[in-house]
């Protein structure tokens, strides 16, 4: 069961256009999601992100290539079965869609209604959703009455009401500000756990990723280039562009004063300053005590950043190594086998 | 005034209501699907048919460039296929249900423009059929500025079923052209104008409520 692949896209290519105008926005996908994953696809924007979770329901149709979803195959069915597999399979927007002429429980009852159930299903349906969702004050409110995060979680329950074993998420916390995001994040979280939906985004935010993902894709310029199990992505990126991310999103900088007094080679009485990145295990170790202690230095630390994903830590810091010059190259080579990357920015003197 | 023109007036009145009424009534009925048909035709939209929407397109824009004047006198002996009659009430009708039709779809296409393309993504994602997406999202969605094109209708009906009157409608256009102009007497025309200017009023704050009422924006 654990492995049973939910959504399957193989060799998927999409082309717009033909000729020399044609423009190719997807180059032979393959993406399997397992059951009950929240899976992540990260890129710029233009890389195909939106072109790719339109595939998945057939909002777009690849030009070649299959995509199956819960076992079905959505490429090879007529539209009537289509719309019928389509019940199967929630979706929310970064604009959250939600019909302007219709209250809050009526936008979560819509897709009951297009399933042709009656009144008395579709209230037993909605209530629970509005409870779950957090808005069970707001049935009779309209769209315009709400605020963004509130929008979107109409969406969640629309999306949630046919019951749906999949749900795509189309950038649905990009319009939202940090903290509705995280609220809206966690609410998705809760509904992979409690209903062991499986769960496609795609996103331009390696925050989404870190917080809720379990897998991530990496798509640039219509390809898939990098997966990986989220904590492996953010400790061991393989390629360029996901070290770029992964810096764009930890990247931490010595703040300015420092940077005024740097200069390129040391001098008498000068000390090395370091950014140093960690991953993995080596943060359960007291490294930086243990280093003091080792090379007879003092460290003084002037930034650092740790973050937690999946069960990984992942850490940025920048340091100065106080002591004489034979100790810092010391501790500078006790660093560097303890398999941390160590980059020396300068060095600074002391004024005191 | 004598009680013969009192009487007059209030037929001609009702005359004028008749000829509006059923005018909009029909126009509505048949604008309203023309518009739909012309707005989901389109290329790229979710029943797209492009030869067709061009078709459709050509037609409409033909109905609306034809003055009103020319229409009537042109379409006669169609007039007279359906109601049987060029002159009367009835005959005055159908011009003014042609006009309006054209110019009802225009309306209701340019209201089905304001909804946004995400509506239409977000019920294709729920499964929606084409009708379904049609009579769910978008006439719902686009109720208030569809009725702001039927009051626009129902104002520009009446000052052309003036014109039609002319042509031997009655209606109040007629009563004062008759009255009024041709035997002189200013009170009639006054009263003709006024009555028209009170129902234009009327018809307008009727439609600004009920564009209120059905807008959640």
């Amino acid at each position: 069961m654990a492995d049973r692949i939910m959504i399957a896209l193989d060799n998927v290519s999409k082309i717009y256009g033909s000729g020399q105008h044609a423009i190719t926005a997807l180059k032979d996908v393959n993406l399997h999601v397992p059951q009950g994953d929240i899976h992540g696809v990260i890129g710029l924007s233009g890389a195909g992100k939106s072109t790719l979770i339109r595939c998945v329901n057939l909002l777009e149709r690849p030009t070649t290539g299959h995509v199956s979803v819960d076992d079905q195959e959505l490429t090879a069915l007529d539209r009537a079965t289509l719309n019928r597999a389509r019940h199967g399979i929630g979706m929310i927007f970064q604009h959250f869609n939600l019909l302007t002429s219709r209250t809050v429980f009526d936008n979560v009852a819509l897709p009951l209604e297009l399933m042709r159930m009656d009144k008395n299903t579709i209230r037993e349906r909605v209530q629970p959703l509005l409870d779950l969702t957090g808005l069970a004050d707001k049935a009779d409110s309209y769209p315009a009455e709400l605020s963004g995060g509130q929008k979107q979680r109409v969406a969640i329950a629309r999306a949630l009401a046919s019951r749906p074993k999949v749900l795509l998420c189309d950038e649905a916390t990009s319009a939202l500000d940090p903290q509705t995001t995280s609220s809206i994040l966690g609410l998705l979280e809760d509904i992979n756990r409690r209903l062991g939906l499986t769960i496609l985004l795609i996103t331009h935010e390696m925050e989404v990723v870190k917080s809720i993902c379990h897998r991530v894709s990496l798509i640039s310029d219509g390809e898939l280039v990098e997966e990986a199990e989220v904590g492996d992505f953010f400790t061991s990126p393989r390629t360029h562009l996901a070290r770029r991310f992964i810096n764009d999103f930890l990247e931490i900088e010595p703040p300015q004063s420092l940077l005024d007094h740097l200069q390129n080679d040391p001098t008498p009485g000068s000390h090395p300053v370091l950014r140093l990145a960690y991953s993995g295990d080596e943060i359960s170790t007291p490294l930086i005590s243990r280093l003091a202690r080792a090379c007879d230095i003092d460290i003084s630390i002037l930034e650092a950043k740790v973050e937690s994903i999946r069960h990984r830590t992942l850490g940025l810091m920048i340091a100065e190594l106080v002591g004489p010059p034979e100790k810092t190259r010391e501790a500078l080579a006790y660093l560097e086998d303890h398999d941390l990357t160590v980059e020396v920015l300068g060095h600074v003197r002391r004024h005191d | 005034m004598s009680d013969a023109m009192i009487e007059l007036i209030l037929s001609s009145t009702l005359d004028t209501l008749y000829m509006v009424g059923i005018s909009g009534l029909i126009s509505a009925l048949a604008g309203i699907p023309l518009g739909v048909l012309l707005y989901v035709t389109r290329p790229r939209q979710f029943l797209a048919l492009p030869i067709l929407n061009h078709l459709l397109g050509v037609i409409t824009n033909i109905g609306r460039s034809i003055p009103f004047i020319i229409l009537m006198v042109a379409i006669i002996p169609f007039t007279r296929m359906i109601v049987g009659s060029s002159i009367g009430l009835n005959a005055a009708v159908v011009p003014l249900t042609i006009a309006a039709i054209p110019f009802v779809a225009r309306l209701v296409e340019g209201a089905l423009n304001e909804i946004s393309p995400g509506l239409i993504e977000a019920a294709q994602s729920m499964g929606a059929t084409p009708w379904q997406i049609i009579m769910k999202v978008l006439l719902p969605e686009a109720r208030g500025g569809i009725i702001t094109g039927l009051t626009i209708t129902v104002v520009t009906l009446v000052s052309y079923s003036a014109m039609a009157g002319a042509v031997g409608g009655g209606g109040l256009g007629d009563l004062g052209i008759r009255y009024g102009y041709n035997r002189f007497e200013p009170t009639i025309m006054l009263i003709t104008v006024a009555i028209l200017v009170v129902m234009v009023q009327g018809f307008q704050s009727l439609g600004d409520y009920l564009v209120r009422r059905s807008d959640h924006k």
